[in-house]
């Protein structure tokens, strides 16, 4: 099981960009080479980091945005996040 | 019932051929276009409105060295404009530091660097530029400083190979997020070279486990793409994603290629920027139709179930090896000319010479 602290930012670091793709009508994370198409789920995650809120205040929001228990969010939310820092598209501070 | 073309998501644009370095693997083609041929900036600027309203989200800035156009920043501004991602490919020869803030003010995404070597001297013998890999190093330094995220781009072969581990840790030092390291294909200028470059089976081998090493030691500090040697392969790499299906590269002088050899195909003729729209071209071009989807493939591609992981692999090398290009890539274990392929590459890898031929700038 993944785990962040409450306490940590994710942040979108510079490089990457959250894109509309008017195109094929979806969102994408742009990154260096490489181009990640956003499920619902996916957007509504990283349209709430902002840079400033902790990983511990994004599970709170959209715990109470979904109306779901925030033990299944966090759980979600730090796979997702995970799997993006893993690859050096997002970071934590 | 074809399935319907999509639509591209990168495009590579060669602003120019001009180069300081002269590399014995250039991609570029042998024969080059000069500079009085190539578009002008109004011309760029156009294309790559086009391109983004076609469906492209990555635009790839390349050459030649595309520091050598006096636009680039205006280039860059332009392309940001329209909405792409812009990822600059370069050897850092005549970026300065100011340059480099006008084009992070421009908007640009990311910045690619290339390295020849990890010393001067090796670096500066296979670029062919003296005092290179000095001003790479320094330009390393302002990349990272004015805020842009770095990719280093090591392209190895059978001269430096050794120098693999090494590089990997310059990568992590210089602060890159992500590295490519490519052994060289044999396509352009590499196919001059193929008796000094081809590494041996046993080099690519250690390759792929160092680079396998790397990624799991650096999960989290340093992504590594890697391509790995392709004549010593069993099946084919997955050229171009399919040609004509995700991507599409336009030369210095307008010509819209699917993919950066495409003029190694006698047989094929290309559209131009300069007389026909971009969207025209990539779903209506006799190029882009090619070798798209299924219908063109032979045997043992056309009943094998692989085909539609590889798509019979790459159709430039098929050319070079088979004088085919709609054969199957001879890499493949299946191809009656891998036995001829495998012959090729340990020769080629055992060659004694080392006297390169570097590319010439036209």
């Amino acid at each position: 099981m993944t785990q962040i602290g409450a306490a940590e930012i994710p942040v979108i670091p510079r490089g990457v960009r959250l894109h509309e793709d008017k195109v094929r009508g979806l969102w994408v994370l742009l990154a260096p080479e490489r181009t990640i198409n956003l499920d619902p789920i996916g957007l509504a995650i990283l349209q709430e980091v902002d840079g400033t809120r902790s990983f511990g205040a994004l599970v709170k929001i959209l715990a109470a945005k979904y109306d779901a228990p925030e033990d299944q969010i966090a759980g979600d939310v730090a796979e997702f996040i995970t799997g993006l820092t893993d690859r050096r598209i997002l970071e934590l501070k | 019932m074809a399935t319907p073309v999509p639509a591209p998501i990168a495009m590579l644009a060669e602003l120019t051929y001009r180069c300081p370095l002269s590399c014995p693997y250039c991609s570029n083609p042998v024969e080059m276009a000069k500079k009085e041929s190539e578009l002008d900036t109004e011309v760029w600027l156009d294309v790559f409105n086009q391109a983004a309203k076609l469906g492209v989200l990555q635009l790839h800035l390349s050459g030649g060295e595309p520091a050598s156009r006096r636009d680039l920043v205006a280039l860059v501004a332009g392309a940001r404009n329209a909405g792409l991602y812009t990822n600059l490919i370069t050897s850092a020869i005549g970026l300065t530091q100011r340059r480099l803030v006008e084009l992070e003010e421009a908007g640009l995404d990311h910045v690619q660097l290339s390295l020849q070597g990890t010393d001067a001297e090796m670096a500066d013998r296979i670029g062919g530029y003296k005092g290179g890999f000095a001003r790479k190093m320094q330009a390393a330094e302002w990349i990272v400083e004015a805020g842009f995220p770095l990719t280093l781009n090591a392209v190895v072969h059978r001269q430096n190979l050794h120098q693999l581990p090494e590089a990997i840790e310059m990568a992590v030092a210089m602060k890159a997020r992500r590295m490519e390291v490519a052994i060289v294909q044999f396509h352009g200028w590499a196919m001059l070279n193929r008796e000094v470059m081809m590494p041996t089976r046993e080099q690519a081998q250690e390759a792929s486990r160092i680079v396998e090493e790397a990624r799991a030691r650096l999960k989290g500090t340093l992504v590594i793409d890697y391509v790995p040697a392709d004549y010593h392969s069993d099946y084919p790499k997955r050229c171009m994603g399919g040609w004509g299906s995700t991507g599409l590269n336009v030369t210095p002088d307008g010509l819209v290629l699917p993919c950066h050899a495409a003029q190694t195909i006698p047989s094929l003729s290309f559209d131009n920027v300069r007389d026909k729209r971009l969207a025209d071209i990539w779903y209506k071009g006799d190029a882009f139709n090619a070798y798209r989807g299924e219908d063109w493939m032979q045997e043992p591609c056309r009943s094998c179930d692989r085909r539609k992981l590889d798509f019979g692999g790459c159709r430039c090398q098929a050319m070079a090896i088979a004088g085919d290009a709609a054969a199957t890539d001879p890499v493949c274990v299946k191809s009656p000319l891998h036995s001829k392929m495998t012959d090729l590459a340990e020769a080629f890898s055992h060659g004694d010479s080392a006297e390169l031929v570097y590319r010439k700038s036209p």
